[in-house]
């Protein structure tokens, strides 16, 4: 028998499992799919959570619904990788040998990385939403809260999701709205980068929108520390802000069994061939998803479109033939913007998200770069869509390879 | 694109200023766009400028963190030397392309 490993039952694990599991033959091949824990969560409904519109139920679902009966499932840590003997060590002491391995070990907040986040204010006045905890202990204190500084902050690029805390903001606007308190609170958004978002045309259009609805930005702000008793963000250039309330996105880096074996770069992603999605050290491993050092947005589309070029090349690899299938760094994301609207963004490596109808020129039936009431309604449909389409590995009506369909050229 | 003329040179930039073609680059420039930018070069400057220069010679992507571990200055330092844009500023005097942040 020949044995298949994938290294992560998230979103791109859970996705090639069942892409696999339908293409290669179970009486030449065993798939294996390792995880540490039993829950898969829907992750792109966790901003939903503290602003009341998702309850956690809609988040959580049992790991091994998602994995297919032919599929084993093994829930353990990993102690490292050995990629020269093929060979992966359990935590528990168990060793597995694998002819292919797929590492879709994702990416993880590092609020221990920053001096001072994981101080006396940690989960009192400070608040990721990149996890379930964090997003669920944010729910409870943004419910009774009364107004303030409400910073929403990002420590370091790259992260998962560029466009989450932009919508964090847009739904805080719309929430306090909501509540009559809008003119109680001061909404300010912290960055690292140089605009809104870090693509011109979208940063024009977004800043737009962030003008409109009264939100502060604070661009090239890199976070050194965070001075617990005064509630301040503090620069590296001794510029500071400072916050009620922040919701920071800690710096994110690749899970520690990359380090541990030796298979990455120093934020622990993986050097990834960006088009093959081979591993760039190990021929017999490919890697996908947040895992990569791919220059593309860490985002569950991108996994989905990155999945169909993947399966190509592995099933060419295992045939021996040249890896031909070449991902364009395609990237889709829905930007919700409150008030039961959203927006949406659809670009790849070397085109950066335009405006223009989507998927379909004129009859769109989406619109990109513009806030309508159809984006959000795409939005909220893509749970479903992600539970009973992305997972299972089906096909998407959307092409793997960016499209020029519906975009209007231009420049800033 | 654009051409501009920086000390006596003819060079490509784009429409921030960024040299296009690194080759094109010599201490003279640099010199230049230090001096636009407000910036005296010193050989701290210059050991960090040549740094980026062979990262992107290399094809490595650029951040200020792994400038910051380069152990040539930590990222305080960096802020010191090039205030307002470490990243930004050293690499426009580098002559290399603006970094793509975050995607």
């Amino acid at each position: 028998m020949k044995k298949l490993i994938i290294l992560g039952g998230g979103t791109a694990g859970t996705m090639m499992a069942n892409k696999l599991d339908k293409l290669l033959d179970k009486k030449i091949w065993s798939i294996t799919i390792i995880d540490k824990d039993t829950i898969h969560y829907y992750q792109p409904g966790f901003l939903f959570l503290p602003f009341g519109i998702y309850e956690k139920k809609d988040v959580i679902k049992p790991r091994a619904k998602y994995i297919p009966d032919d599929v084993e499932l093994i829930l353990s840590d990993v102690d490292r990788v050995v990629a020269e003997e093929n060979q992966i060590f359990l935590a528990d002491g168990r060793t597995l040998d694998y002819d292919y391995l797929i590492i879709a070990t994702g990416t993880e907040i590092r609020p221990d990385q920053t001096p001072g986040m994981l101080g006396e204010e940690w989960r009192k006045s400070i608040f990721d939403f990149y996890t379930f905890e964090g997003a669920v202990a944010l729910t409870e204190q943004i419910k009774d809260w009364n107004g303030g500084k409400l910073v929403v902050a990002i420590t370091e690029i790259p992260f998962k999701c560029p466009v989450a805390p932009l919508e964090f903001i847009f739904l805080a606007d719309a929430f306090f709205s909501e509540k009559g308190i809008r003119d109680k609170v001061e909404l300010t958004l912290v960055t690292p980068m140089s605009g809104a978002f870090t693509k011109p045309i979208a940063t024009k259009k977004l800043s737009q929108l962030l003008g409109e609805k009264q939100i502060n930005v604070i661009t090239d702000f890199y976070i050194e520390h965070i001075d617990n008793e005064n509630k301040k963000l503090v620069s590296y250039d001794e510029q500071e802000v400072s916050f009620d309330l922040l919701a920071i996105v800690p710096m994110n880096m690749g899970n520690e069994v990359i380090a541990r074996s030796g298979l990455g770069d120093d934020l622990n992603y993986v050097p990834t061939d960006k088009h093959t999605l081979q591993s760039k050290a190990y021929p017999n491993i490919f890697v996908i998803g947040d895992a990569t050092d791919i220059p593309t947005s860490k985002a569950g589309s991108v996994a989905h479109f990155a999945g169909e070029i993947l399966t190509e090349n592995l099933l060419s690899a295992i045939e021996g033939r040249p890896l031909t299938a070449s991902f364009d760094g395609h990237a889709n994301c829905f930007i919700e913007t409150g008030f039961g609207k959203g927006t949406l963004i659809d670009f790849n490596y070397t085109t950066e998200p335009l405006p223009g109808t989507f998927p379909y020129p004129i009859i769109g039936p989406f619109s990109l770069l513009k806030p309508t009431r159809l984006n959000h309604i795409g939005k909220l449909l893509f749970r479903w869509m992600y539970w009973n389409i992305l997972l299972k590995g089906r096909e998407l009506p959307i092409d793997s390879h960016m499209s020029m369909a519906g975009k209007k050229e231009m420049t800033v | 694109m654009a051409q501009a003329t920086l000390a006596t040179y003819s060079v490509e930039v784009n429409e921030e200023g960024y040299m296009l073609q690194p080759d094109q680059w010599n201490k003279e420039i640099a010199e230049a766009i230090a001096s636009e930018l407000g910036i005296k070069l010193t050989n701290k400057h210059y050991e960090v400028i040549n740094y980026l220069r062979e990262q992107y010679a290399a094809g490595n992507a650029l951040t200020i963190r792994k400038v910051g571990q380069s152990g040539i200055t930590d990222i305080k330092g960096l802020y010191v030397l090039f205030p307002k844009g470490p990243l930004k500023y050293s690499s426009k005097i580098a002559g290399i392309p603006k970094p793509a942040s975050c995607v």
